[in-house]
C-alpha cells in the first residue's frame, strides 16, 4: 500500500511538473496561437539556471552560487524569458511556419550549448547533487516527496490561477482577438506583434519554472533529459486535455504522462533488454499514434475551449 | 584545407538541396511546413536497403560494380524503386491525414500532424531495422586525389553528378510537361488555376510524388556517402528547411542554391567555430535570412 502511494505522489510530481509547462504552451498557442517547437529548449534553459544558481561549486564548472530555492526558481523564468524574447523578437513578425521552424531550431541549438558547453553545463555529464527544497524539511523518501508534492501543487496552483486571470482580462481577450484575425486587431489599434510576444515570453517562463522544478526534484540535469520527444510529450498533452483550457492543459499532462509511464512498464516487461531502444521507440511511436488520431478525430481535445459570451448579449 | 571544405560543402549541398526541392513545394503549393518531409528521407533510404537485398541476389545477371564506385546496377534499381516506394508513403500520409486536416482545420494544424507523423515515422524505422547505422556495402573505397590536394570519393563525384541531372529534368518537366505547367500555375495563383480547368488535386498529388522521390534519391545518397540511422532525417530537418527557406518557398532553382548554400556554410564554418556547433549553423541560417529577406534569395514579395 505504502508502495503504491509513494508510487503515485512520484508520479503526479512529474505529471505536474509537466503540466506547467503544458500551461505556458496553452498560452502560446491555445490562446494566441502561436507555434511552439522548441518547449523542451525552455525547459532546458530553466533546468539549467536552477541548477547553477542554487547547486554546489563544483571543480571546472560555473557555480557554487547555494542561492534559495525560491530565487532558483525566479532565475529560472528570468533566463527562459530572455532566450523567448530573443527568439521572440527576430521571428514573430513572420509567418506562423516560420516561428515554428525558428523554435524548432532553438531548442536544437540550446541542446547543442548544453552538450558542449562545459565550463557552465558540465557537458555531457550534466550536473549533479541539486539541493531538494523538501530534503531539510523531513527525513524519510516518502515524506520528502510528499512535502515537494505540495511545493509543486502550490507553484502550479498560482501560476494557473494566474493564468485564469489573465485570459480573462482584457489583456486575455486581445489575445483570442489576435489568434482569430489578427488584421482585425490591427485595426482597433492593438499591436499584434507586440501582444504576441509578451504571451511567447510569459509561456516560456512558465517553461522554465517547469524545469528548474524538475531540476530541484530530480537532483540532476543532463542534455539528454531534453531531447525533442519532451516537446512532442508537451504537445501531445495540450492536444489531448483540450487547447484553450487551462483544465484541459493540466487534464491532458496527468493523462499522457499516465499513458506514457504506464505503457514504458508494460513493454520493459515484454520486452527483452537486448531490444530496449525499440521498447523506448514503441512508446514514441504510442504518443505520435495518440497525437495524429486526436488531431483527426478530436481536434478540440477531451475539454476544449468554452464559449465565452458577453453575458449581456443574447443568443 | 579551404578547397577540401569548399568541395565537402558542395557534395552535402547537394543532398540537401535535392531533399530541399519537396520541401519547398510543400510549404508554397501544399501551404504548410511539413516537418515529416525529412522523414521521407529516412525511409527512402531504407526502403533501398530492402529493395537492394532482392536485386543483389540477381548480381551475376547485372555483373560487379560499375568502375570505380562501391556499388553496382542492383543499387542504382534498388534506389528507383525506393523512390516509387516513397512516393506511395507519401501519398497514403497525404490521403489519411494531410488532405483531410487541409479540408477542415488550419494549416497550423497540419503543421502540427506533421510533427506527429514525423515522430511516428522515425520510430518505426527503430522498430523495424534498429537503433545502430547500416551500410549499402562494407567495401572501402579509395578516395580519389584532384588537383589542389583534394580528396572524394568516386561515390561522391557519382552523388553530384545525379543530382545535376535530376536537377535539369526537373527543370524540363516544370518547363515542358502539362503536370509541370499545371504545378507552377496552381504555385502561382491556385483560384485562377482552378478555373482555367486545372485539377488541382491532381497537381498535389504530383507534388508529393515528386517531393517523396527526391527525398528518397537524397537519403540513398545520404546513405551511400555517410550511413543510414533512424536519424538520418531528422539532424537534416534544419538545412532543409534553411535550404528552402533561404531560395524562397515554391522556387525549384532557389531550394538548390540554398541547398548548396546551407552544405557550404556547414563546412566553411568549421574554420571559424568548434566542429560541436556545426548543427546550429543551419539555425544561424534561418534567423540571418528571415531577418533580412523573408521570402527568400528567389522567393516574390507579398
Amino acid at each position: 500500500m505504502i508502495g503504491v502511494i509513494s508510487y503515485l505522489v512520484f508520479f503526479l510530481i512529474l505529471a505536474l511538473i509537466f503540466s506547467i509547462a503544458v500551461l505556458g504552451l496553452n498560452l502560446q498557442w491555445g490562446y494566441t496561437g502561436l507555434f511552439n517547437a522548441g518547449v523542451a529548449g525552455f525547459i532546458a534553459v530553466g533546468a539549467y539556471t536552477m541548477a547553477i544558481m542554487t547547486g554546489p561549486s563544483r571543480e571546472a564548472v560555473m557555480g557554487g552560487f547555494e542561492l534559495p530555492f525560491v530565487v532558483g526558481l525566479l532565475g529560472a523564468m528570468c533566463t527562459a524569458g530572455f532566450a523567448a524574447l530573443v527568439v521572440g523578437l527576430i521571428t514573430l513578425r513572420l509567418k506562423d511556419e516560420y516561428l515554428a521552424v525558428a523554435t524548432f531550431g532553438i531548442a536544437v541549438t540550446i541542446q547543442l550549448v548544453c552538450l558542449n558547453w562545459e565550463y557552465v553545463t558540465g557537458g555531457t555529464l550534466g550536473l549533479i547533487s541539486i539541493p531538494n527544497p523538501a530534503k531539510p524539511l523531513t527525513d524519510g523518501p516518502l515524506a520528502q516527496n510528499s512535502v515537494f508534492l505540495l511545493i509543486v501543487v502550490g507553484v502550479g496552483g498560482i501560476a494557473f490561477w494566474s493564468l485564469e486571470r489573465i485570459v480573462q482580462s482584457p489583456w486575455g481577450r486581445m489575445l483570442k482577438a489576435i489568434r482569430e484575425d489578427a488584421d482585425a486587431a490591427a485595426s482597433l489599434g492593438k499591436s499584434p506583434t507586440r501582444i504576441r510576444l509578451e504571451s511567447f515570453v510569459l509561456g516560456c517562463m512558465l517553461m522554465g519554472l517547469s524545469g528548474a522544478l524538475y531540476v530541484a526534484f530530480i537532483g540532476y540535469v543532463s542534455p539528454s533529459d531534453f531531447l525533442p520527444i519532451v516537446t512532442f510529450q508537451i504537445w501531445t498533452m495540450l492536444i489531448v486535455g483540450g487547447s484553450a483550457n487551462n483544465r484541459g492543459a493540466v487534464l491532458g499532462a496527468i493523462i499522457v504522462w499516465g499513458v506514457w509511464t504506464s505503457s514504458g512498464y508494460v513493454i520493459s516487461k515484454l520486452v527483452p533488454t537486448e531490444i530496449q531502444a525499440q521498447g523506448g521507440a514503441m512508446q514514441a511511436v504510442l504518443i505520435g499514434l495518440i497525437l495524429v488520431l486526436m488531431l483527426l478525430c478530436r481536434p478540440r481535445g477531451l475539454i476544449g475551449e468554452r464559449m465565452n459570451v458577453s453575458r449581456h448579449a443574447r443568443i | 584545407m579551404l578547397l577540401q571544405h569548399i568541395a565537402d560543402g558542395v557534395l552535402s549541398g547537394a543532398v540537401v538541396a535535392l531533399g530541399a526541392i519537396g520541401l519547398s513545394f510543400a510549404m508554397k503549393i501544399l501551404r504548410f511546413a511539413n516537418f515529416s518531409h525529412s522523414e521521407l528521407l529516412t525511409w527512402g533510404a531504407y526502403f533501398a536497403l530492402v529493395f537492394l537485398g532482392f536485386t543483389t541476389a540477381f548480381s551475376d545477371f547485372f555483373g560487379g560494380n560499375i568502375g570505380p564506385l562501391s556499388f553496382g546496377w542492383p543499387l542504382l534499381i534498388a534506389m528507383v524503386l525506393s523512390a516509387v516506394a516513397t512516393s506511395v508513403l507519401a501519398l497514403v500520409l497525404h490521403a489519411l491525414v494531410f488532405e483531410k486536416l487541409g479540408r477542415g482545420a488550419g494549416h497550423m494544424t497540419m503543421v502540427f500532424a506533421s510533427f506527429g507523423i514525423a515522430l511516428l515515422l522515425r520510430h518505426v524505422v527503430v522498430l523495424i531495422w534498429g537503433p545502430n547505422p547500416i551500410y549499402y556495402s562494407n567495401e572501402l573505397q579509395f578516395a580519389v586525389l584532384l588537383p589542389g590536394n583534394v580528396r572524394v570519393m568516386p561515390d561522391q563525384v557519382f552523388l553530384l553528378g545525379l543530382t545535376i541531372v535530376l536537377v535539369v529534368s526537373l527543370h524540363l518537366f516544370m518547363t515542358r510537361s502539362r503536370a509541370g505547367i499545371a504545378m507552377r500555375g496552381v504555385s502561382e495563383n491556385p483560384d485562377l488555376a482552378r478555373v482555367s480547368g486545372v485539377n488541382v488535386d491532381n497537381v498535389v498529388r504530383w507534388v508529393w510524388v515528386i517531393g517523396a522521390s527526391m527525398a528518397a534519391i537524397a537519403g540513398v545518397l545520404y546513405g551511400l556517402t555517410v550511413q543510414l540511422r533512424p536519424e538520418l532525417g531528422f539532424g537534416l530537418i534544419l538545412p532543409l528547411f534553411a535550404a528552402a527557406i533561404l531560395g524562397g518557398a515554391g522556387s525549384m532553382y532557389g531550394a538548390v542554391i540554398g541547398g548548396l548554400v546551407v552544405g557550404l556554410s556547414e563546412n566553411l564554418s568549421v574554420m571559424i567555430i568548434p566542429t560541436t556547433y556545426k548543427p546550429a549553423v543551419p539555425f544561424l541560417l534561418i534567423l540571418l535570412i528571415l531577418y533580412f529577406r523573408p521570402d527568400g534569395l528567389f522567393g516574390e514579395r507579398r
